[in-house]
């Protein structure tokens, strides 16, 4: 690593004995070259990085208030609610920033589908990614149950149940889940621990993907290579300013849910206290959850539910592969352009279905949407890379951006 | 075209949200109305609240339990200490074991809980014809839409549509889920004397008490729409600032 001028001579100190301020320069300061194209939707990388450690700092304060206990979980929940100093806002922020990091991660993933993020030489940053995303559902919904209302109870029964679904084996492992033989205190006891422990697995693997990151730098728009130093600028400031922006317009978003619709995309039946003698009309999950609910109960029987909920995401590993195209960048990809908008539109309609009880027209509705959403991948992906003729693109990411008229017209889309 | 995108993803995004609240039947969805808690600055009406605690403390304290709610919150509401002790020590509560070991009733004071009607949801059951009258601590959290379900379903109470018939004991409530609820209709004109001089119609007794309810079962509401405000404004002051100080690290570039 190269040196650094340290005026301060403390600074200095450290830095000959720890090169800490270097490491930092060189992972996302001055000394990390970022492509200089990078646009708004390259934001949502370390706004899920700022969202997770805000659900790390408040779910510390929350834990120090919380009994993880099943006679007592729901009340020590109102006792943070209405006696703890600001424990409302340390409760709706939580649970608001949960459905706001989901949303964030979204973004995130789209974003990398859009522009072939995954594709060589990043499959392995794709994949820890996935990792991420696979952590941060299973927390989610261990976080979920903590609360011990109506929908923590039944969502926690359905989905251990899942695994009952697994032939011979299946019964004992969800026993085994449950450490009993329904959900309850014990269940409730190892999700709280286990809730406790995954966020800090997903910051080690937040670090490899990083690290993966950093590697072969960010993607961009245009989804060609770096050639040299001038399709580049430095991470810091440029980034870190761009970043900031995305950042207050996201608290703007979050505290306007905290402060103003705290409840909004929480379920109503969560304030009733859990009661296994009676089961809720409608068991739904939290919204980000409905398009994989959605391929759950598209298959008419459970373990085939099952495979093709796992399926759907452990597709998205292989895309590296089953996508064929020679350009990353779907910008310059006419026809698979439409397909990606497909795929959106499919997700957001599984989504719909996921939260409409699975009756008369949904269920059909359901099936072919899950059917649209395999295809997509499985076919549409291989074949599109091999027939589609992408447009021509751009040499360098310097020359479009440097504003030659053929350039501009390339980068046309693209916010700076 | 990224932006068509944009605005096909957000608008099915909030269409997916309003999804998630279920709609289950031919239950009557509830009468909507503007309350003083609404918007960006909503507040509670004092006096509301009060006149709603006694509805409570009247009619509907008979069957259904408050539990997180304890006497010392009521000067939240705008009883004084003194009040609010009073109110404490017309109750008798049970406490002990004293030295003697033995349990004994002492009035109540401003740390204990109001009293629950019932000392268990068997007693409850039995007194009710079966059914369980919920707590009422969290009711306009645990329904959806609901200080406009609550209101709706105290003045909801109406005769049978002709076919339709009631189970014993059941009464005919459009609002309620399956149009049967077991509570008999609770308000009556005139059911309690309001200190105020406020008519005490059905329809103000379930205004007040919903008011009262909604602040039980959020009792934080005034103080986060005060904050809120506070630092949506901080927020945008500083977003200004992000973005100019974007604009001007980025201008010397190219």
């Amino acid at each position: 690593m190269s040196e650094m001028q340290l005026k301060n001579p403390m600074l200095r100190w450290i830095e000959y004995r720890l090169p800490i301020f270097s490491f930092i320069d060189h992972s996302v300061g001055s000394q990390y070259p970022a492509p200089k194209n990078l646009s708004y939707w390259w934001n949502f990388g370390s706004l899920a990085g700022i969202a997770l450690v805000m659900q790390i700092a408040t779910g510390i304060v929350l834990a120090m208030h919380y009994t993880p206990h099943a006679d007592m979980a729901f009340d020590s929940v109102e006792r943070i609610m209405r006696e703890v100093n600001y424990g409302w806002l340390l409760r709706y922020f939580h649970a608001n920033g949960a459905s706001l990091f989901f949303l964030v991660v979204y973004i995130h993933i789209f974003r990398g589908l859009y522009y072939g993020s995954y594709k060589y030489p990043r499959e392995l940053l794709w994949w820890l990614g996935l990792v991420i995303f696979v952590l941060m559902m299973a927390t989610a919904f261990m976080g979920y149950v903590l609360p011990w209302g109506q929908m923590s109870y039944w969502a926690a029964t359905v989905i251990t149940n899942l695994f009952s679904a697994i032939p011979w084996i299946g019964v004992g492992i969800t026993e085994w889940l449950w450490g009993g033989f329904t959900v309850g205190n014990p269940t409730l006891a190892r999700f709280y621990s286990l809730h406790y422990l995954l966020p800090f697995v997903i910051v080690g693997v937040v670090f490899l993907h990083l690290w993966a990151l950093h590697q072969h730098k960010s993607n961009n728009p245009l989804g060609i290579d770096i050639k040299g130093p001038q399709d580049t600028i430095p991470f810091h400031p440029y980034y870190t300013y761009k970043d900031l922006v995305g950042l207050g317009v996201f608290l703007l978003v979050m505290f306007g849910f905290v402060f103003y619709h705290p409840n909004y995309m929480g379920h109503p039946d969560n304030y009733i206290p859990a009661n296994p003698l009676q089961t809720p009309a409608h068991i739904v999950p939290e919204w980000y959850f409905l398009p994989f609910y959605a391929i759950l109960r598209a298959i008419p029987s459970k373990l085939g539910g099952v495979i093709a909920m796992a399926a759907s995401i452990l597709v998205l590993f292989l895309i590296p592969w089953l996508d064929t195209s020679r350009v990353r960048s779907t910008k310059f990809r006419p026809v698979y352009r439409w397909f990606f908008v497909f795929l959106v539109i499919d997700v957001i309609l599984l989504g719909i279905v996921g939260a409409k009880p699975p009756e008369g027209i949904w269920i059909l509705i359901g099936r072919l949407a899950t059917l649209y959403y395999f295809l997509h991948f499985i076919i549409f992906m291989p074949f599109l890379g091999w027939f589609e003729r992408p447009l021509p693109v751009p040499d360098s990411i310097h020359q479009p951006v440097l504003g030659a008229a053929a350039g501009a017209a390339a980068a046309g889309e693209n916010k700076r | 075209m990224k932006r068509a995108i944009l605005a096909i993803a957000i608008a099915a995004l909030g269409l997916s949200l309003a999804a998630g609240a279920f709609a289950a039947g031919e239950v009557k969805n509830p009468e909507q109305r503007s309350w003083s808690w609404d918007g960006v600055f909503g507040k509670f009406d004092r006096s509301q609240l009060q006149r709603g605690y006694q509805v409570y403390k009247e009619v509907c304290a008979a069957c259904h339990a408050l539990q997180y709610v304890n006497f010392r919150n009521l000067t939240e509401i705008g009883f004084s200490d003194g009040q609010a002790k009073a109110l404490a020590a017309s109750y008798e509560v049970d406490d002990g074991p004293n030295d003697e070991g033995e349990m004994f009733k002492r009035p109540g004071r401003l740390a204990d809980p109001l009293p629950k009607p019932f000392a268990n949801e068997k007693a409850a059951r039995a007194a009710n014809n079966g059914a369980l009258p919920p707590n009422l601590s969290l009711i306009t959290k645990a329904r959806h839409d609901g200080p406009n379900y609550l209101y709706s379903l105290m003045i909801g109470y109406g005769q049978p549509p002709a076919g339709v018939k009631l189970g014993e004991g059941m009464n005919y409530n459009p609002y309620f889920s399956g149009n049967q609820i077991a509570m008999a209709p609770p308000l009556a004109d005139g059911a309690v004397q309001y200190g105020d001089n406020t008519q005490a119609t059905v329809k103000q007794m379930a205004e007040d008490v919903t008011a009262f309810l909604t602040w039980a079962a959020e009792p934080s509401l005034e103080a986060r729409k005060r904050l809120g405000f506070k630092v949506m404004i901080f927020l945008l002051v500083m977003t200004g600032l992000f973005i100019a100080a974007k604009q001007r690290v980025w201008r010397d570039l190219h």
